[in-house]
């Protein structure tokens, strides 16, 4: 990894406007606009840009930061990890980086060619066949067509749809569409790479397959910009990480430094209701917060979460409650839904409770919850609400390495009983001696 | 009231960078990281203009794969295939003659008299269909492609620019028509044939440079996908399509005349004509000179309009 800085950002501001009007209103605002920008320009000549700046940094209700005043440096080689919960500004800050928006204050140094994968299948045209949307997609992503027909059999190969390669895409199965997409972005070369959770398309087999591309991308000397939720992935490919938080970079360093950060964040829920307005859902009820009852759990030990939930707008009757534990990988290990205990509640102005979860023996490590309330539709949205260890001491009487255990997505509490065994006996022996012997001899 | 921030700009951007980046920044570092000349590009509010017109040359490929795109799509599972792009003009034409010709007796008119009258009216016909077509189309190119907008940075001129691309095939084969047409009537035109590419042009910046108009403004004010059609249909009656120029001039005197070539159309289908049907048609040189003034600043016009309402199109659209 040299010293090269390739991507530098300066105090990036971005901010969005709420609500319908995103523009300054009418057509005749627009018009005049028009006219008078050129006075306008001659007078920001003379006086000097720090009316703007300063009026720009303000927040004034129905704008939106999504970025505010971040900064730091990449440089060329790194595999760079951008972790956050969701509304983060993560994916914003990518988009300023892929041009796509521009940013309300600071500024950003590129060296190099940049190329972006916000999504997979952009452009794709389901009427057109996969050939035809080859080229397309990787015009669309800055291939010249002399590079997509250099790379054409490779792509084709990658994405396994050789035989249906002149039919048209709306005809493919989503596993296909997807792995077309990815495997035209995946073959784009270019000095840095910016991507954002585009690898969890797809099923397990070929999310592999991406997984190991990204991993060449990454060894092969690019600079890589990744956003994901998969702090698994993020762990083994990246070299450093960055940590988002409300629109700014709370920490920035090695992947392990931000990864335990980022989850200590998590665990520390500091109730703050501002932040439950922008969660999804209705917003009826919402989740003071839900915390576990230790930070730590042996994998048999029932799961306890506490949690308060507060009434912020109309009454709702018959709500039932969820939460969704996942993994590191963001796979869910166990999904604990109120009915299936016939749970509901009636309105309530506050409540406390705890959510037990048992009988399941958790696989150690770090798991996050996601707590939901429904009635018809979804009233409040907490995602990624707070995590909790498990630890590795295992409910088993011996103690063993981990490949004997780790493969799974739990643990169990299992058995294994023989019945009927014959002994051998010792006329047997000589006879199996040796297999290979049987192949020789008569 | 916005504060009074005393520090000048440059300061400003210093002061941010004391926040703790990822990298520490060494002495070294430091002077050719700052360098301005150290990056190649510049992300900045406001400031996209040089590498616009740059990435337009890299991204050209794409103009013409946009365009390939929608001809493709076209007539994918149809049975006539591209023999719809013959039928539609040559149906119109009829229609136009049969009405305009006949029975509103425009055939009989001197001017018309020495050219088989289904020519002289596909000679209006092509430049106006040319012409609302690539309006139309990149009129509601920008909305109609608002995935690619969203994800992927390329210039969007490019997409309406690649709308009006798909309207001169279009042209093309209408071209092929009209020689079909002059084979049949055994009526073939003149040396001033060679000035259509000219009028073709003019017609090309003049739809370009509405249809930036129409479609940035579109991306904020969708009502303008319904008024469009409107517009156009107003646009066919007063442009000289369906009925012949002269009877303009004479019914309406020369200023109401002078408001009525304000129209770049008027101009170009007035060349179009005269370069097709010949003999003694005359061609107002002011009113192509104002045609062309009027196309260029249209164009001109719409290029600006576009590029300044287009940083904003990702957020609103």
């Amino acid at each position: 990894m040299s010293e090269e800085i390739v991507i530098r950002v300066e105090g990036l501001s971005k901010k969005y406007i709420l609500g319908q009007n995103q523009g300054q209103g009418t057509l005749r605002h627009i018009i005049q606009d028009v006219a008078t920008a050129p006075l306008r320009a001659l007078r920001r000549k003379t006086k000097g840009d720090t009316n703007n700046d300063a009026q720009k940094k303000a927040e004034t209700p129905g704008e939106f930061w999504a970025l505010r005043d971040v900064s730091f440096e990449v440089r060329k080689g790194e595999v760079v990890g951008i972790i956050g919960r969701n509304g983060a500004g993560k994916s914003t800050l990518l988009k300023v980086l892929s041009r796509i928006t521009e940013p309300t204050a600071g500024r950003i140094g590129i060296k190099g060619r940049i190329a972006s994968l916000l999504e997979v299948g952009t452009g794709f045209h389901p009427e057109l066949t996969g050939r035809e949307n080859i080229f397309l997609n990787g015009a669309i992503l800055g291939m010249t067509r002399k590079e997509i027909r250099r790379k054409f059999d490779e792509i084709v190969a990658f994405s396994e749809v050789e035989k249906f390669l002149d039919t048209p895409v709306k005809r493919y199965s989503s596993g296909m569409y997807v792995r077309l997409a990815f495997a035209v972005a995946a073959h784009l070369e270019p000095e840095i790479l910016v991507v954002d959770e585009v690898l969890a398309v797809g099923d397990l087999e070929f999310q592999k397959k991406c997984l190991a591309k990204m991993q060449d991308v990454a060894t092969g000397g690019r600079t890589v910009l990744f956003v994901s939720h998969n702090l698994a992935t993020v762990a083994s490919l990246c070299s450093s990480a960055m940590h988002f938080h409300r629109g700014q970079c709370k920490l920035a360093g090695g992947t392990e430094e931000v990864i335990h950060a980022y989850l200590t964040e998590l665990t520390q829920q500091p109730t703050e209701t501002t932040s439950a307005d922008r969660r999804p859902g209705s917003g009826e009820y919402r989740f003071r917060h839900i915390r576990p009852k230790k930070p730590i759990f042996y994998p048999q030990e029932p799961k306890v979460f506490e949690f308060e939930i507060d009434r912020l707008g109309g009454p709702v009757v018959s709500m039932y409650f969820m939460i969704e534990i996942r993994d590191l990988r963001g796979v869910i290990v166990t999904q604990c839904d109120s009915r299936l205990n016939g749970v509901w509640k009636q309105d309530f102005q506050h409540t406390r409770g705890e959510v037990v979860v048992d009988a399941l023996w958790f696989q150690p490590g770090t798991y996050t919850v996601d707590a939901f309330i429904f009635v018809n539709g979804i009233i409040e949205k907490y995602e990624q609400a707070c995590s909790f260890e498990v630890s590795t001491i295992l409910p088993y009487p011996h103690s063993v390495p981990e490949e004997c255990y780790a493969r799974g997505s739990a643990l169990s509490r299992f058995e294994w009983n023989f019945s009927e065994t014959t002994e051998t006996s010792k006329n047997d022996e000589s006879e199996t001696a040796a297999p290979g012997a049987l192949n020789h001899g008569a | 009231m916005p504060v009074e921030d005393v520090t000048p700009p440059h300061e400003l951007k210093l002061k941010s960078n004391s926040a703790p980046p990822a990298g520490e920044v060494s002495g070294r570092d430091a002077k050719t990281a700052l360098d301005p000349a150290a990056y190649d590009l510049w992300i900045e509010a406001g400031h996209t203009e040089k590498h616009y017109w740059l990435d337009l040359w890299r991204f050209r490929e794409l103009l013409f794969i946009l365009a390939w795109r929608d001809l493709a799509v076209r007539y994918k599972q149809t049975v006539a295939g591209v023999a719809w792009a013959l039928l539609q003009p040559l149906a119109s034409m009829l229609i136009m003659v049969l009405i305009f010709g006949k029975v509103a007796g425009f055939s009989g008119l001197p001017a018309n008299s020495h050219a088989p009258y289904a020519i002289v009216v596909f000679a209006a016909m092509l430049p106006w269909n040319f012409f609302s077509a690539a309006m139309s189309r990149a009129g509601e190119s920008i909305v109609g492609n608002a995935n690619m907008i969203s994800k992927i940075y390329f210039p969007r001129v490019i997409i309406p620019a690649s709308s009006v691309i798909v309207s001169v095939v279009d042209f093309l084969i209408s071209l092929g028509i009209l020689a079909g047409l002059m084979a049949w009537y055994d009526f073939w035109p003149t040396s001033r044939v060679w000035a259509l590419p000219v009028f073709t042009a003019m017609a090309g910046l003049a739809s370009m440079g509405f249809g930036l108009f129409i479609t940035a403004l579109t991306v904020r004010y969708r009502d303008l996908r319904f008024v469009v059609p409107f517009i156009v249909q107003f646009g066919m009656w007063i442009s000289p399509v369906a009925y012949p120029i002269e009877v303009v001039r004479e019914k309406l005197g020369e200023a109401w005349f002078a408001l009525y070539a304000l129209n770049p159309l008027v101009g170009i289908i007035e060349g179009f004509r005269w370069a097709i049907v010949g003999g003694d048609t005359r061609l107002s040189w002011l009113n192509l000179l104002l045609s062309l003034v009027v196309s260029s600043a249209v164009f001109a016009g719409g290029v600006q309009f576009f590029r300044k309402t287009e940083r904003r199109f990702a957020d609103i659209i």
